[in-house]
């Protein structure tokens, strides 16, 4: 997943949760990058017509923003059930959050035809748990696994 | 989360290299069921050739991958579960007719393409150190992505003669 398809699935999570736009330093936060890093982004999505940024507010999805946002989290959601479904890996929520970057949507396109996803996919994620809720419920989170 | 596209670990690389092995698999299989269930009237020699020879490369492919993960401190992965995966869902993605099989050869071989060159590119704007050399690792996956572009070259070769 390119680093503009994670920017906005972070804004559209954040959206989710806050009802409302996504403040820069939540952003820059939630991808443990510097502010000025996420504003140069949000930027460049506002340029593409993916964004709109209103100063003191936040950023906010247009609708072009939110179906590639929606398609990354499919992604995103894809590469969770495939680690554990497939792979056998326990702690699939951090290694999803560490190979989102390198995995592409086509690749995950791919990987989606060996899993069992449900048709409800990406609508099944829980932005305040970071987790596909039916993966959570599956496979509850470990007592090892940091939940960062 | 990170958007740095950088590969920090040989845990992770090995994690890499396993969805690697996984794609080849997936071509493998495909690759073989397609020349195994279409009739000699609807595959001709040459797209008969270039599936058998595509299941022997992915196999290959696979083999080098498993090679590298092998050199890493990594644990396995449940490959004959795999196997059965693949083997269980194929019947609900198979593409409907020759036209569908060339189109699903090519989207295996881009798809395996996009796959190695991402990966080099994360090994590259890394600097960790790896369990295996890393100008052997990245060789390796450099001649492996050059088979997969010769595929794409092949097989998209063969769909135009087609049209």
């Amino acid at each position: 997943m390119n680093t503009a398809d994670q920017y906005l699935k972070a804004i559209y999570l954040i959206q989710e949760q806050e009802n409302g736009p996504a403040a820069t330093g939540r952003l820059a936060d939630a991808l443990d990058v510097s502010p000025a890093s996420a504003n140069e982004m949000i930027g460049k999505l506002e340029g593409r017509g993916l964004a709109d940024h209103e100063k003191y507010k936040g950023v906010s999805l247009t609708d072009e923003g939110i179906v590639r946002a929606r398609d990354a989290l499919r992604t995103y959601c894809i590469i969770e059930r495939f680690l554990v479904e497939v792979l056998d890996v326990e702690e699939f929520r951090t290694e999803a959050r560490q190979l989102e970057s390198v995995i592409d949507d086509t690749v995950a396109d791919r990987l989606d035809t060996i899993i069992d996803r449900e048709s409800e996919c990406p609508d099944c994620f829980d932005p305040e748990a970071d987790v596909c809720t039916l993966l959570e419920a599956e496979y509850p989170l470990a007592d090892s696994e940091p939940a960062d | 989360m990170s958007v740095t596209r950088q590969v920090r670990s040989d845990h992770q690389l090995a994690r890499l290299l396993q969805i690697g092995m996984v794609l080849e698999e997936v071509v493998e299989a495909r690759a073989y069921k397609h020349a195994q269930e279409l009739d000699d009237e609807e595959l001709d020699a040459d797209v008969r050739a270039l599936l058998e020879h595509a299941a022997e490369e992915s196999a290959d492919h696979r083999g080098r991958l498993e090679a590298l993960v092998a050199e890493l401190d990594a644990e396995s992965i449940p490959f004959d579960q795999i196997e059965g995966l693949v083997e269980a869902q194929y019947g609900q993605t198979k593409p409907e007719d020759f036209d569908g099989v060339l189109y699903d050869q090519l989207c295996n071989e881009e798809t395996a393409y996009k796959f190695y060159d991402d990966l080099i590119d994360a090994i590259e704007a890394s600097d960790a150190q790896f369990g295996i050399e890393r100008e052997r690792l990245v060789a390796t996956l450099r001649a492996i992505r050059e088979e997969e572009a010769d595929g794409v070259e092949e097989v998209t070769r063969l769909m135009e003669d087609r049209e």
